[in-house]
């Protein structure tokens, strides 16, 4: 093992001990030099999961989660030095970290704050105005095939639990004893005025994104969002979508030439 | 109010790699980004750390641009480990050039220490034994980066907690060698010199004495954390979590006796005071520079 190996296995891996062919000036014990380092990585990777992660962190209690973000970093460190992307998968780890398994929200409300996380640092893009939208939608005999491309910020969650009045619950909305963890919920997320925004939605809108997102035109989306919820209301998704200036691009589907 | 930021009052030649006036800046922090568009604090420049920006897109950019347009910037690498066994990470040399092309920073400046290794990033800065093939090394690895990013670059002294058996070189000979070989300028961390040289029973003045001090581009001042080692004797940490220790600022003023004014960070990562007691501290660092260039 190359010094550099010997030095980054112990500092991710608690239980080794401290690598060989260290010193220090006064003769102490080296180990006794080297915990400095490991702390540093280690609690500042947790710190950095802490920062990302308030809501699930307030669920757990701060012993809990440092805790479970110390085996997440053990066994998952980063693999970039861009911090602001490190914890992606967070939500699916602590899907499969038992001890958690009593908060059975927690993985989903991870996956919220992630979203918001990558919502917030989502490349720029110049929204349509309600006139330029207008225009689009008053076009009968393109409005059926029109593509529509949304925010880069824009992302949604299909939970089984309430993760969105919980997250508001921890926010200052609503009393957190009133909600039902177990009432299904869908999230959106959006960048707007330099600001992520959460938003509860029902789960036809939640599809009709989806679909647009996957680049179905307005057509299929709305069939898609209908077969996913009889009581889709097409008009309230796209006044969503054009409030929080979540439009980016509008037009009509290129079809194939033979 | 701003004032005008023009270096006139150089008495010297500015160092390599550095084209930040002879004044103190601060580090940008988000919780600020407010703050500063709305107060224009008179300060010499911001710095940041470059990972941070690498983002699509965001807030994080859009306040940049707006303060960039107002001060000089200096941009700081922490994830480039350049002391890496291993080739430097070209992806994020590509993303460094882009950063330096978007902001045009006065200055660009990496740390003596690796972080990665393999894939896995250590989010820390961690020591090198210092000898010839280090050395070799560390060489290539500032050539590798100043001629992708067509700029000398400044190299900043570490702060360490322990020793390598293997070193055969003490370290301001190392990194004046660096300097030597590549051409770097050096980011002259004060605090980093002091908390190592409690940690290895070194005389901080001695070790600035025998640094390359023309090629000093940048200086950093920072707060540390107290630690004991299993001896009991003083283990110093640079956690930039706390206000400048006065060691630090009476090493600081012989700095300054030996170079005259010279752009100066207060570097403050954790613990995170109000935005005006970070000026005050900035104040107090302005104030020692005009000192020194009276004197110069």
């Amino acid at each position: 093992m190359s010094d550099q190996a010997s030095f980054s296995a112990a500092l991710l891996d608690l239980q080794r001990p401290c690598p060989a062919g260290l010193c220090s000036r006064n003769g102490a014990d080296p180990a006794s030099r080297f915990a400095v380092y490991r702390n540093n990585v280690q609690s500042s990777l947790i710190n950095a999961l802490a920062d990302s992660y308030p809501v699930v962190k307030a669920l757990v209690g701060e012993d809990f989660f440092r805790a479970m973000a110390s085996l997440y970093v053990q066994h998952f460190p980063p693999i970039s030095p861009i911090l602001n992307d490190y914890g992606q998968d967070f939500g699916s780890f602590i899907q499969g970290f038992s001890p958690a398994a009593s908060v059975p929200y927690l993985a989903d409300m991870a996956r919220l704050e992630r979203l918001r996380i990558n919502a917030y640092h989502a490349a720029d893009a110049t929204p349509l105005s309600p006139e330029q939208i207008g225009v689009y939608l008053a076009a009968p005999e393109t409005l059926n095939t029109l593509q529509v491309h949304l925010h880069p910020s824009v992302a949604v969650l299909n939970s089984s639990h309430a993760v969105v009045s919980l997250w508001e619950a921890h926010q200052g909305e609503g009393q957190l004893e009133q909600v039902d963890p177990t009432q299904a919920e869908a999230a959106l997320v959006l960048r707007l005025h330099w600001q992520v925004e959460v938003f509860r939605i029902d789960i036809g809108t939640l599809v009709f994104i989806q679909s647009l997102q996957n680049d179905c035109p307005l057509e299929l989306a709305l069939a898609y969002a209908y077969d996913a919820s009889a009581a889709f209301d097409p008009s309230h998704a796209l006044a969503l979508l054009i409030r929080y200036s979540a439009i980016t691009h509008l037009h009509p589907e290129q079809k194939a030439r033979p | 109010m701003s004032t005008p930021l023009q270096p006139a009052t150089l008495h010297r030649a500015q160092a390599v790699g550095s084209e930040l006036p002879p004044r103190t800046g601060l580090g940008l922090k988000t919780e600020h980004f407010q703050t500063v568009l709305e107060t224009r604090p008179d300060l010499g420049f911001f710095e940041v750390h470059a990972e941070n920006y690498m983002v699509a897109g965001g807030p994080f950019h859009h306040y940049l641009g707006l303060i960039r347009e107002q001060y000089p910037l200096s941009l700081h690498g922490v994830g480039l480990s350049i002391g890496a066994e291993g080739p430097l990470d070209k992806e994020h040399l590509k993303r460094l050039a882009v950063l330096i092309e978007r902001y045009q920073p006065q200055s660009f400046s990496e740390h003596l220490a690796w972080s990665t290794h393999g894939p896995v990033f250590l989010n820390d800065l961690l020591p090198l034994a210092y000898d010839h093939a280090t050395l070799q090394r560390v060489c290539e690895h500032v050539d590798q980066v100043q001629s992708t990013l067509k700029r000398p670059m400044l190299l900043e002294n570490p702060a360490t907690y322990l020793q390598f058996q293997r070193s055969t070189l003490d370290e301001a000979d190392f990194i004046s060698e660096i300097i030597h070989r590549t051409g770097c300028g050096l980011l002259l961390d004060v605090n980093n010199v002091y908390v190592s040289s409690i940690n290895h029973q070194r005389d901080p003045l001695a070790y600035i004495e025998s640094l390359p001090l023309h090629a000093v581009g940048e200086i950093h001042l920072a707060g540390f954390a107290e630690d004991t080692d299993n001896l009991g004797d003083r283990l110093l940490i640079d956690d930039h979590g706390a206000p400048i220790d006065q060691a630090v600022w009476a090493l600081y003023q012989q700095v300054l006796d030996k170079i005259g004014p010279m752009a100066t960070l207060i570097e403050r990562d954790n613990q995170l005071p109000a935005f005006a007691v970070l000026l005050a501290e900035a104040g107090q660092a302005e104030e020692l520079l005009k000192q020194a260039e009276v004197r110069a």
